[in-house]
């Protein structure tokens, strides 16, 4: 008999907070307003998160050995253990698994800039990238910077030490991360789990790397359905946590149980012509038999990908839609969990939020059902229904 | 009612290998691998890919056999990648593009590397600006579509998912010097649920660019014994000094024994147990009490339903850095107590080198092959024995041994432990 997994724990930040409530306040405002920086990369507009004390997760001194993006991490990993009521519990973390999808950390932005203009100078590539790089870099800079150190991280500052795999892979290593971790709890190969990610979506080089594709938008904020033309994206930095539990083991130390997750269905749908059709199956096979009462979209603005969403998401009339991306920006690995964050605390607040934009419907209170999913901008697609604890 | 001789101990699958692929820096294909481990050669050379003169390591395992235009991590970690699964895919019998079964792969993290960065850098459209808004802005003028595909993740995993016929989304991985073993482990569990009676599990790395040694030489982790290189990379010898930095890749295709034995398939061995722990106690160090990579192997045994007399020769982590090879013994000897001086300990990559991302999956092959052919992989340059570690570590001259099992340890940066125990063929 599968085992029932259950979310007692969520972890949030982005541009609009810090912390599940501040996500739930600002969402459920009568009218959520974005945080976005149009200065600090101009013409780019980036969705920056707002001042966080760290030090109230992470010592003072792990932090020297972190960039943002596994501060951020490491934050948000600690918000959804504080509300799983399972950090500082020796046993329960010490036992945790833990599934972490992430990109690469930060490079340093003045050694690269260092090199360049050398080599601009007119001297030898390979010797300058040599010395530079011997002579200036930090030596612990590379563990900032290595995937599974962000894992790596959340297990020095929180103690989580059952097991650590880092997914990689942009939005597809968010959706198999979800989906991994709920399959081990589902046929008992595992009880509790930290599952989760983060980016940074405010650095040079990080916007750099969707920039290679053209892929970023050039004039300002707008609202994420109204946004044409090619490059739709607005990132965000953000984190997301969900902590994921065997439903017998989280009732067994009285834990709140904020909803009820299904399996995760994904895809690797090729797009062309058949691409919204066969998303729109794998959608309707994570629902099941019952019509979502909303559905939290991780559309990210890029237009292909938007398109297809438009298109998909018209065929559940009855749904209230709500595509956070608006708010947060674009969130590349957390992607997905950030959706499964919002579907979860939707359900344990009774709310569908405020419509984020006026094309999005007005909320129809308290949803029993919420089918959270995300398209990736050039490949990989997840969708997963929670319902009422 | 299933018949019992295809399950384990728990009631769940046994998982057997029926199709291994090996590429390192002695060459290609697991038969002159083979050859070239019983004979105690090893690959590690000078670098030549990238000017190394002013470096304080010159020396790798890089695989140069494969050679391509661009030599940066994603197109190396890909030809690796791709000939490994080639050659486990061609002797499993599956059709080698519609292989049925979920795909793992092992691989280092890719970003955009030097000559791109340059590249993007000489199309400024202003001159004077060498900052990162000189890149933005010529990433934008260019848009060098080839470069992003480079720096996606997904990308090599995607591209053999549409050559292999792979089923659902590939999972790209990495649990650092661990990740081979992990991609194993993934593939074991997906196979134990029963959402699929195969996997393919795939370690690659072609990382050896200048910017990773030089990363991994800040962090004084690599031997600097660049006049022998040959030498340089001798685990559990006094005079060990750090690790050689290589390229490699290893494929498994993993199948409960009981659809192997109906195909008639050959089988190379059982992945009998899979176990890992995390460690809290540092980013690169490991808790002085070895407890994590205790626990990894204790949680290895338990899973293959053995106890310490169950373990007949231990393919070692073996990186050759001072702390590794120390910290490896205390928790082998801690584990198996006394019987720890008799039973055979070697480390492959004295011949190889450290293939990182590849290493659990590389190692695990070559256990595979230890266990099907009876014969145990030297640990060379072993000419100054650290009386601190009291290993039979098979010093320098492969030896035969009918083992039964094999424990193969990977450790990573980041408190990655991760541990399999492989089985003879029971049948």
């Amino acid at each position: 008999m599968p085992f029932d997994v259950v979310i007692t724990g969520v972890g949030l930040i982005s541009s609009i907070g810090v912390g599940a409530d501040a996500h739930v306040l600002a969402l459920c405002s009568p009218n959520p307003e974005p945080v976005f920086d149009t200065e600090r990369h101009k013409p780019l507009t980036v969705h920056a998160v707002p001042d966080i004390d760290f030090s109230l997760q992470i010592p003072k001194r792990e932090q020297r050995q972190m960039e943002l993006w596994q501060k951020l991490g490491v934050y948000g990993a600690g918000l959804a253990l504080d509300q799983a009521n399972i950090k500082g519990n020796e046993d329960l973390c010490k036992t945790m698994d833990m599934v972490v999808a992430a990109g690469g950390g930060e490079r340093d932005l003045d050694v690269d800039a260092e090199i360049i203009a050398r080599v601009a100078s007119g001297q030898n590539a390979g010797d300058v990238i040599n010395s530079v790089l011997t002579n200036e870099l930090r030596p612990t800079l590379f563990l900032a910077q290595l995937s599974n150190l962000l894992a790596g991280n959340i297990s020095i500052v929180h103690k989580v030490t059952g097991s650590s795999r880092t997914f990689m892979g942009e939005e597809s290593a968010g959706v198999s991360a979800v989906k991994s971790t709920i399959s081990r709890i589902r046929h008992g190969q595992s009880t509790h789990a930290l599952v989760g990610g983060s980016y940074n979506g405010q650095d040079a080089d990080m916007l750099l790397n969707l920039e290679l594709a053209a892929l970023l938008k050039q004039d300002g904020w707008e609202p994420l359905w109204g946004r044409t033309g090619k490059s739709g994206i607005i990132t965000g930095s953000a984190a997301a946590f969900l902590v994921l539990e065997e439903r017998g083991h989280a009732e067994a130390r009285g834990a709140k149980i904020l909803a009820s997750i299904g399996d995760v269905e994904e895809g690797r749908v090729k797009r062309d012509d058949h691409a919204g059709e066969k998303i729109s199956e794998m959608m309707a096979k994570a629902c099941g038999t019952v019509l979502p009462d909303m559905i939290v979209s991780g559309a990210s603005g890029a237009p292909d990908a938007l398109s297809l969403e438009k298109h998909i998401i018209g065929r559940f009339e009855t749904a209230t839609v709500r595509a956070f991306s608006t708010l947060t920006g674009y969130l590349r690995e957390p992607q997905f969990v950030f959706g499964v964050c919002l579907a979860a605390l939707a359900l344990s607040h009774g709310t569908s939020f405020s419509p984020l934009d006026e094309t999005e419907d007005s909320s129809v209170g308290a949803p029993q059902t919420v089918l959270a999913q995300t398209i990736g901008i050039f490949r990989g697609e997840g969708a997963v229904m929670l319902r009422k604890a | 009612m299933r018949n019992e001789k295809y399950l384990d101990s728990f009631g769940r699958p046994l998982v057997a290998v029926t199709g291994v692929g090996l590429v390192t820096s002695l060459g290609l294909g697991k038969d002159i691998n083979w050859r070239q481990l019983m004979a105690g050669s090893s690959g590690i050379h000078a670098i030549s890919r990238f000017p190394t003169e002013t470096l304080n390591t010159r020396i790798g395992g890089t695989v140069e056999f494969l050679q391509s235009e661009n030599n940066d991590t994603q197109t190396v970690t890909r030809a690796l990648a791709f000939a490994a699964a080639d050659e486990a895919l061609a002797e499993c019998g599956f059709p080698a593009d519609q292989f049925g079964g979920p795909l793992f792969l092992a691989a280092p993290p890719v970003e955009l590397e030097w000559p791109q960065r340059l590249a993007l850098a000489a199309n400024r459209t202003v001159e004077k600006e060498t900052t990162y808004k000189s890149l933005l802005d010529a990433a934008r003028t260019m848009e060098p579509i080839a470069y992003f595909e480079a720096t996606q993740f997904a990308s090599i995993a995607d591209a053999m998912a549409d050559r292999y016929g792979t089923t659902g989304v590939p999972i790209t991985l990495s649990t650092a010097c661990a990740s081979g073993a992990t991609a194993i482990q993934l593939g074991v569990e997906a196979i134990r649920r029963g959402e699929t009676t195969r996997a393919l599990a795939v370690g690659a790395d072609g990382s050896t660019t200048a910017e990773a040694l030089i990363r991994f030489s800040l962090l004084s982790a690599l031997s600097t014994q660049n006049e022998f290189p040959q030498k340089a990379s001798r685990p559990f010898s006094k005079n060990r000094s750090g690790f050689v930095m290589s390229e490699g890749a290893a494929a498994l295709v993993l199948e409960t024994l009981e659809s192997a034995v109906d195909r008639g398939a050959e089988i190379y061995g059982l992945v009998l147990g899979c176990g890992d722990k995390a460690d809290d106690f540092h980013r690169t160090r490991t808790s002085p009490d070895g407890g994590p990579a205790i626990a990894a192997v204790r949680a290895a045994l338990s899973d293959a339903g053995l106890d310490e007399t169950g373990i007949d020769y231990v393919n070692a982590h073996g990186t050759s850095t001072p702390e590794n090879d120390k910290m490896e013994y205390l928790a082998l000897s801690t584990v198996f107590g006394q019987a720890i001086s008799a039973i055979p300990v070697s480390s492959n990559k004295s011949m190889i080198g450290h293939t990182l991302s590849a290493a659990g999956a590389v190692e695990a092959v070559i256990s595979l092959l230890s266990l099907k052919n009876g014969m145990l992989p030297p640990t060379i340059n072993y000419d100054e024995p650290d009386p601190a570690i009291p290993l039979d570590v098979v010093p320098n001259v492969a030896r035969k041994a009918a083992i039964r099992t094999v424990l193969s340890n990977s450790f990573g940066f980041g408190g990655q432990n991760t541990c399999l125990v492989l089985g003879r063929n029971p049948l």
